[in-house]
């Protein structure tokens, strides 16, 4: 991706967090660092928090979105409630799993990102999650052998009855799909 | 029988239909000995959650918005025993409120689905029920087997006191502490209370899912807990079903009996083991309790 492309990347990125409640707030950083020892998972990312909104200011986000930092946030919003600028920053790493997705910007093998279309696929047939058709979709989709791995959970939970093998579908399904396209329509035009 | 204090719309979340039943069986039968009424909301879907709102945000609020728009209709509070569901529910109700352009478009949506929502409606975990709506007299008063020396580990996890932090405080949460007090059992001290499980990712990322979550169960049996209690499903999975691997990774022992909290009040109440469903617990959780049941 080019110089000038990134520039609206970060443009993009900007504008649609600015229409979050406290969005705007972003502007008002003080790379503090409070988010980055905050975060559970941090260690392990390619750019910590604190980067990446380093990152938007220099414009280097496309960066960001193909290591694998956004992908291992938790959502358990520890930086949100600490940050003292008020950034709602688990939001921040929501959009920008949004971005990533929208421009394909994500590492191969993203296995957060494989999970969550998987999520999306099965609430949209059923209109609720269907746990065993989501996790067959995620381990053929990742790694079919690590299937095999989970058959004695598997196994255990099935003797508890913990495993329901039909899906359930609500009745309002039609009706939802309707919204859906609506919505759908709404965000193209 | 108590009375019915009040009616609220119960929404369970996916996960309380299989794999986490229990949770929903016991907060049902925990609910109608206090005297709240839970009347399952006709029709439900899922909220929206973590992995879908990470991805689609609009179609998530609408998923979130047509629940909304349903319990709008009955004219009682949204309840739901799932913290994750209790954030998504909550984050559609803020992001309409506070953007009305956002709401015109959500409505729109629903109006194809011939549904409206104005809101906004009062969207609860059960905890918050049984804290501020049951209470502690109503509660102690239903005590008929006290839990006299069990010591319970009380785990908050995230997000059913962040970001909204409106039934406790975000960093420090105590009040399940209360409440295992109220039970005649006794809290232990656990400083990793409200530290994430790592939540999908223990499928996901495996490595650090069995980090995260070996943290929570070698703290809890570090401080003398004799079990761990939680108040949301997907914490409860984490910390009941991979407890093998986890020691393996952690190379130390990390099997604990842990149990929701809806499933402790109810053994404290005298409720039988089919009424909180402990047989559907991956750990011992019945030798556990009938043992301090039967030691008072």
């Amino acid at each position: 991706m080019n110089a000038v492309a990134t520039k609206e990347l970060c443009e993009v990125f900007l504008q649609n967090i600015c229409a979050i409640p406290n969005g705007k707030k972003i502007r008002e950083c003080i790379q503090c660092g409070t988010c980055s020892a905050s975060c559970p998972t941090s260690a392990a990312m390619e750019y910590s928090p604190r980067e990446i909104i380093a990152a938007l200011r220099a414009h280097m986000l496309d960066r960001v979105l193909k290591s694998n930092t956004v992908w291992l946030c938790s959502s358990c919003y520890s930086c949100t409630v600490r940050c003292p600028a008020g950034i709602p920053f688990t939001d921040v790493m929501y959009e920008l799993k949004r971005l990533g997705v929208k421009h394909r910007l994500y590492p191969k093998g993203t296995t957060n990102a494989v999970m969550a279309q998987a999520f999306v696929e099965s609430v949209d047939t059923h209109g609720r999650n269907h746990e065993p058709e989501l996790l067959r979709k995620y381990y053929l989709r990742t790694n079919p052998l690590r299937f095999l791995s989970q058959i004695p959970l598997g196994l255990r939970l099935l003797m508890r009855r913990r495993i329901r093998l039909r899906p359930h579908n609500i009745k309002g399904g039609q009706n939802l799909r309707k919204m859906m396209a609506a919505i759908e329509e709404n965000n193209t035009q | 029988m108590t009375t019915c204090l009040q009616t609220y719309s119960y929404y369970p979340g996916c996960s309380q239909m299989a794999t986490n039943k229990a949770y929903d069986v016991s907060t049902r039968n925990v609910a109608r000995v206090l005297g709240l009424e839970l009347v399952e909301l006709e029709d439900w879907n899922c909220c929206g959650a973590t992995a879908y709102f990470a991805i689609r945000e609009e179609r998530a609020l609408v998923l979130s918005a047509r629940n909304l728009a349903l319990a709008e209709k009955t004219g009682h509070d949204l309840v739901t025993p799932c913290s994750g569901c209790y954030v998504a529910l909550r984050k559609a109700t803020k992001y309409m409120t506070d953007n009305p352009e956002l709401h015109a478009e959500i409505e729109r949506a629903l109006a194809a689905g011939g549904m409206t929502y104005s809101g906004p409606v009062r969207v609860r975990h059960v905890l918050d029920l049984v804290l501020n709506d049951a209470g502690e007299e109503a509660i102690r008063q239903h005590v008929r087997r006290p839990l006299a020396g069990l010591r319970v580990a009380c785990y908050y996890g995230c997000q059913v006191s962040r970001p909204f932090g409106e039934i406790d405080s975000e960093e420090f949460p105590e009040r399940i502490d209360r409440l295992v007090e109220w039970l005649g059992a006794e809290p232990v001290p656990f400083p990793l209370k409200a530290k994430c499980c790592g939540g999908l990712m223990m499928t996901t990322q495996p490595d650090i899912g069995r980090k995260l979550t070996g943290k929570l169960l070698s703290s809890a049996k570090t401080n003398g807990a004799d079990c761990i209690i939680t108040c949301c499903p997907l914490c409860q999975m984490n910390l009941e079903a991979y407890q093998r691997e986890v020691s393996d990774a952690m190379q130390c022992d990390c099997h604990i009996p842990v149990l929701y909290f809806t499933q402790l009040m109810g053994a404290a109440f005298g409720m039988s083991s089919e009424e909180l469903a402990l047989q559907d617990s991956l750990t011992p959780v019945k030798p556990l309790l009938e043992g301090k049941v039967a030691s008072v």
